[in-house]
């Protein structure tokens, strides 16, 4: 299949490990890998905090990137949800029509990572290795709004060498919301103490996730109590074999 | 414009301030939504149809909110039928000389008090007694809250962030009461010997509603102590005070709202107690009905196709129970009769998007979605957060915020700009990061470093990786 990968305004600039893994990971599943360097950002941002006039902007920008895709795959739930979720309400919101077929059309082809191995591919064991002690936090978006279930998990319980701890609370938001972390910073932070502990809890030498912006959060939060957790995306993870384990 | 019970004092973020650092109601209030949130859960699995029942419930409120003006027409015609009186309020003010007229006819020093958070949006309580008139709330937790001075923080539980023992030091201060421990059984005790005697001596009732049938002019409220069935049948005069929002079309439509309704707030399989009257009935009940029609911003909210949804809110308190952001921050940091995340959508509608305080609620979320799953009648209650944001943005203007996003808009509507803006980000970062992360950022993005540590940019982006493997 011809995949065209939406690596995210964040993923980007500041995980691109999670890019090149999510690349090497559907190349080894036999995928062609499309990267359309025009695209830049879901507009997600903008729209939550609401500037949907500005969101708009980015959204007509995104379909017209996409719109000759096969498929679209995204490590990052919270993006996907925007596109599939908010795109078509943005669209209806701004009263176009046009637009608005165009997103349900776009909706229809898109895909977060591992929904799109598991549900599309029909793959579960990706033939990952990954010697480590791991918890995994289902986020909000995939969770509530793409309904990844149990995608993610089937994926890493086929993982070698790899130890999946529960996580206590797992369906607690951890706090991040984009813009609230920084706006009502205090909220946020309690919801983040209360995650960075049941991760804790669990003794994981790994936190992971399906989105780099709540880990990002989490990350930051587990880095500043110096806690010797970290977070990786599960892409990385996938992505990892025998010969070459991602630090 | 509507006053009364429903103006933040202050913003969100200032409210919650407070309420993050009351260690001990932070307790409260996680010990409480935790063990109401696991129950519902339970209680929701039992029933196999939940989610047909949702869209039932949910379609049935749609229809009654765009045919509303013929319902409470309706409404008016049965209940008139049956005896009782109608009244129109257009807003909080008017409801209040409703009540307190009915009040001094009658002479009554005192009235008592049932599920009345709509009494608490006009602001009722402390209006009456302005007029000789004392209130007396009958919920024990709405007693617990009207004797300590303060106010309701849940619309369920509005007493959730006191525990036992704070309850028994107010009963002991206040009622006379000697308590010596804080077992449940002593509390209620003590709130039954006060309570039974205001329910034979006082002659005038005022409650809220959850439904009034437009077919037949019922009116019903569920319960779960028994007060309500006191205030409801043993005094002579009963004021009744409902949101236009609260009629239902039929008599068959009540089914599966008391089912739904029990399930999704206290976690019970039924209510204790449904109580339902139409009119007055020779010899049985109030001699006289009156039922106050609310609107207080209302009509005003249904004016707007995405918003009016919160309209079809039942009250259940199930968003409550399940928002993370209400188990850290509290009801009161939400400065408004109606906490939590339908208070985040209904509080600024109904002050028409004008009141800056309110209109910092829509940000009060992490749009988690975990409200819109739980909510009986299917609310969406992020669409409904998001969208409400758009309306403050465009309120507020240009701001540093707005500059900022539109710079970002600016950068990212080209990719070599947002490939130049990382070079310049990678170039620049240097005097601020540390061991490879900054701890402190300057301005808006200061909040962020409030708790969390950020990596710094990466020596390659994503594209310029690609680029290089010349693909
Ligand atoms: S918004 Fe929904 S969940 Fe919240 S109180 Fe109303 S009916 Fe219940």
């Amino acid at each position: 299949m011809k995949v065209d990968l939406f690596i995210t305004c964040l993923n980007d600039a500041l995980f691109a490990q999670t890019g090149r893994a999510t690349v090497q990971l559907l190349r080894r599943l036999g995928q062609e890998v499309r990267f359309n360097a025009s695209q830049t950002c879901c507009g997600q941002m903008h729209f939550n905090t609401g500037y949907q006039s500005d969101a708009l902007v980015l959204i007509r920008k995104f379909v017209e990137d996409f719109k000759d895709s096969e498929v679209i795959v995204a490590p990052s739930g919270s993006c996907v949800a925007m596109i599939r979720d908010l795109y078509p309400r943005a669209a209806e919101w701004a009263g176009d029509h046009a637009l608005h077929e165009a997103t349900l059309k776009l909706a229809e082809k898109t895909f977060e990572l591992s929904e799109f191995i598991v549900n599309v591919l029909k793959i579960e064991d990706v033939g990952a290795y990954y010697p480590h002690k791991v918890t995994y936090h289902p986020t909000c978006h995939a969770v509530r709004v793409l309904r990844v279930g149990e995608a993610p998990l089937k994926l890493l319980r086929n993982v070698k060498g790899l130890e999946l701890l529960e996580l206590p609370q797992k369906d607690q938001c951890c706090g991040f919301g984009g813009t609230f972390a920084v706006k009502n910073a205090e909220t946020s932070t309690a919801m983040l103490s209360d995650k960075a502990s049941s991760i804790m809890q669990t003794r994981a030498e790994i936190c992971t996730a399906g989105d780099n912006s709540c880990l990002l959060h989490i990350g930051g939060g587990l880095s500043r109590m110096q806690s010797g957790t970290r977070t990786v995306h599960y892409a990385e993870i996938l992505a990892s074999v025998e010969k070459q384990v991602r630090p | 414009m509507s006053d009364g019970g429903i103006h933040p004092a202050k913003t969100f973020v200032d409210a919650a301030h407070d309420t993050l650092s009351n260690t001990q109601m932070r307790r409260n209030l996680r010990h409480v939504t935790s063990a109401i949130r696991d129950k519902r859960t339970r209680a929701v699995s039992e029933v196999d149809n939940w989610e047909d029942l949702r869209e039932v419930a949910s379609q049935t409120k749609q229809h009654v909110l765009e045919n509303l003006e013929t319902y409470l027409l309706q409404l008016e015609e049965s209940v008139t039928r049956a005896g009782g009186q109608v009244h129109w309020a257009t807003d909080a003010r008017e409801a209040r000389e409703i009540v307190a007229k009915i009040a001094l006819k009658h002479g009554a020093k005192e009235v008592i008090k049932i599920k009345s958070i709509t009494t608490d949006e006009i602001e009722l309580n402390g209006f009456l007694q302005g007029r000789g008139v004392a209130a007396i709330e009958t919920d024990l937790a709405e007693l617990i809250v009207q004797l300590s001075h303060d106010r309701p923080s849940h619309i369920l539980v509005p007493a959730i962030h006191k525990n036992r023992s704070e309850v028994r030091d107010l009963f002991n201060a206040t009622l006379g009461a000697k308590l010596e421990s804080d077992e449940p059984a002593q509390i209620a005790g003590a709130a039954r010997t006060y309570l039974r005697e205001k329910f034979f001596s006082v002659k005038m009732a005022v409650s809220g509603a959850n439904f009034a049938i437009a077919e037949t002019g019922t009116v019903c409220i569920v319960e779960s102590e028994g007060n309500g069935r006191m205030c409801l049948t043993l005094p002579d005069v009963l004021v009744s005070i409902m949101g236009i929002e609260k009629v239902l079309p039929r008599w068959e439509d009540l089914a599966v709202f008391l089912e739904m309704l029990p399930r999704s707030s206290t976690a019970e399989r039924m209510n204790p107690y449904n109580s339902m009257w139409t009119g007055v009935t020779e010899n049985d009940g109030p001699k006289e009905f009156h039922l106050v029609l609310l609107d207080n911003g209302r009509t005003q909210v249904l004016r707007d196709e995405v918003g009016s949804q919160a309209l079809k809110c039942i009250r259940c308190s199930a968003c409550l129970n399940v928002c993370p952001v209400y188990e850290r921050a509290g009801g009161h940091a939400y400065g408004s009769v109606y906490p939590g995340p339908i208070g985040a959508i209904l509080t600024p509608q109904l002050l028409e998007m004008k009141d800056d305080k309110a209109n910092t609620l829509p940000y009060a979320s992490s749009l988690c979605g975990a409200c819109y799953d739980a909510c009986p009648v299917k609310i969406n209650i992020p669409e409904v957060l998001i969208y409400l944001r758009g309306k403050v943005t465009k309120k507020k203007g240009t701001t540093l915020e707005s500059l900022a996003l539109k710079s970002m808009l600016w950068v990212m509507q080209e990719p070599h700009r947002f490939e130049g803006a990382l070079k310049l980000g990678r170039l620049g970062q240097g005097p601020f990061t540390q061991n490879g992360k900054f701890t402190v950022l300057p301005g808006l993005l200061s909040g962020w470093t409030h708790s969390r540590d950020l990596p710094e940019l990466p020596k390659q982006s994503f594209r310029e990786w690609w680029k290089e493997q010349g693909q």
